[in-house]
């Protein structure tokens, strides 16, 4: 940890757990009643999941990291959580400024036009009115809607609302910026464009945290990638050597599952 | 990394919680620097509500004209209750609309938060701005309803006072009032969609006991004194009455119902943004 890195991202002993509520709203009037009177709290119904379990990590300016772990590993929670969108249960994160999530399902309304779509999800990533006029040419021409935009969102295909809502968040410059690109779709074309534009913005963009479908594009774009595995972290360091001992982890736990068969 | 390292490292580099709430100033500026958000938001909502049908948004001054021709038709001539009231037309539509207000504000904020689920998903900024945008986008809707109103007392030969200057300061008070209200319920129904049940038993009572389409004085004549005070110094009926008494020659204006429409106001304005603001890190999933 050299003396002139600035920090911009600090995860301190990080917990989140998610509370599900089961059964009590999905079963029938009849189980419901029948729950109550058999005196079951309502609390047994109730599951914890206990996604993130204490990571801890500095984040530097001009820092690209790659997050990599199976399905459920804590990639998604722990992205969310440094966006302030998540309530950690124990532990903090500590951000030099507001970190914005890109890939997430942004809302938009689907009664108003596309246009003023981008006025609502500019707004809503803290811009001016008039930083929103100056994005708005952009993001139009990104999306490809030209055509379609002043048409009711409700009238765009999933695809199109897609688009829309990646160029909407993509249209800013960010210093602490978290990609997660499982969670966006659109056809492979515009997937293809999206890439391209998630790399300019790491390396525009002060700190990166990207979560991607590809391996490729961390070991392309990244300079350190962090190994998730069950909510904790396995692995932290050079993209090469992480992502490295990550491949061949999946191929022991393949051999390891054949040979069993 | 040990705990005094980490708070080395947040002191010397100015790193700010992502999940502590700040402090109610700094909120307060925070939602004050999303106003032109809020704004687009109650717009939104405003043309999402009448996009569909083929009226748009004529339904904006029709649905308050049919809600005061119904409660007319049935409290006014089938139940008989306009019994010692003078332009009873005026004192119901006022009645009608004022609570309209109220009740239509409070449900919605109500679910402010979770019908917005998707937005507050994808960015973080003060939570108080979604029931903010739902109570502004019903002020707007509120005046439209006051102007059909104010047409409603001219044509039923209502004399152009002094008093309606009082009109303003009526205004300002009830919807600080309400905005409180909403803000309160905003986050009960935050975390339990239970609330949004319960509600409408809660709004229904509460419109009963307001004395929006009989007046409270005649109607507990019968009654223990302090059940008609009690009646008569509720949130609903003093903001009513407080309308009522400035576009009204025949209403008597009181200074008692001046003193809780000022005291309500600021209760509930300070109560509900305290309660809501310390709420704030519980309305993230």
């Amino acid at each position: 940890m050299s003396a002139d890195k600035i920090p911009t991202v600090v995860v301190d002993d990080l917990h989140v757990r998610y509370r599900l509520i089961r059964g009590a709203r999905a079963g029938s009037a009849a189980g419901a009643l029948l729950s109550l009177l058999s005196g079951k709290s309502p609390g047994q119904l109730i599951q914890s999941v206990h996604a993130v379990k204490g990571v801890s990590l500095t984040a530097y300016a001009g820092d690209t990291i790659g997050l990599v772990g199976r399905n459920g590993s804590g990639k998604s929670s722990l992205l969310k959580s440094i966006a302030g969108l998540l309530q950690p249960s124990q532990g903090d994160v500590y951000t030099s400024s507001q970190a914005t999530l890109l890939g997430v399902t942004g809302a938009l309304n689907k009664a108003v036009s596309g246009n003023r779509n981008i006025t609502i999800g500019g707004l809503a990533m803290g811009m001016s009115r008039a930083e929103v006029e100056d994005i708005r040419p952009g993001v139009i021409e990104f999306a490809d809607l030209e055509e379609f935009i002043d048409l009711p969102m409700g009238t765009y295909s999933t695809g199109m609302q897609a688009r829309l809502r990646f160029s909407i968040a993509a249209a800013r410059q960010h210093e602490i910026l978290l990609v997660d690109e499982t969670l966006s779709t659109g056809d492979t074309e515009f997937q293809e464009r999206s890439q391209t534009k998630i790399r300019s913005l790491a390396n525009s963009a002060g700190t990166v945290f990207l979560v991607a479908h590809s391996q490729t594009m961390i070991r392309e774009v990244c300079n350190r990638a962090i190994w998730l595995d069950q909510g904790v972290i396995k692995l932290d360091g050079e993209t090469a050597e992480v992502l490295d001992a990550y491949d061949a982890d999946i191929q022991e736990k393949k051999a390891a599952k054949e040979s069993g068969q | 990394m040990t705990d005094n390292s980490v708070n080395r490292i947040i002191d010397e580099f100015g790193l700010v919680s992502a999940s502590k709430i700040p402090s109610l100033g700094t909120y307060l500026k925070q939602t004050w620097q999303r106003r032109d958000f809020i704004i687009e938001l109650a717009r939104a909502r405003s043309t999402a509500e009448y996009s569909d049908s083929m009226l748009g948004r004529v339904w904006q001054l029709l649905t308050p004209l049919l809600n005061a021709a119904i409660y007319f038709f049935i409290f006014g001539l089938l139940l008989g209750t306009k019994k010692g009231i003078e332009n009873y037309t005026t004192f119901l539509v006022a009645g009608v609309f004022v609570f309209n207000f109220m009740q239509v504000s409070v449900t919605l904020s109500a679910s402010a938060l979770p019908r917005n689920q998707l937005l507050t998903q994808a960015n973080n900024f003060p939570k108080l701005v979604l029931p903010l945008a739902v109570v502004l986008q019903q002020i707007q809707q509120y005046f439209v309803s006051l102007a059909v109103l104010i047409v409603i007392v001219l044509l039923t030969g209502e004399p152009v006072t002094l008093m309606w200057l009082a009109m303003p300061v009526v205004l300002v008070l009830q919807i600080l009032f309400t905005t409180g209200l909403g803000l309160i319920f905003a986050r009960w129904g935050a975390n339990s969609r239970d609330i949004n049940q319960l509600l409408p038993f809660f709004t229904r009572s509460w419109r009963y006991v307001s004395g929006v389409f009989f007046s409270i004085t005649v109607f507990t004549a019968t009654f223990a004194e302090w059940v008609s005070t009690a009646l008569q110094l509720n949130p609903g009926a003093v903001y009513i009455d407080l309308v009522r008494d400035s576009l009204m020659t025949s209403q008597t204006n009181e200074p008692i119902i001046w003193i809780m429409g000022v005291s309500w106001a600021f209760l509930f304005i300070l109560f509900g943004l305290i309660y809501f603001y310390r709420g704030e890190r519980k309305y993230v999933s």
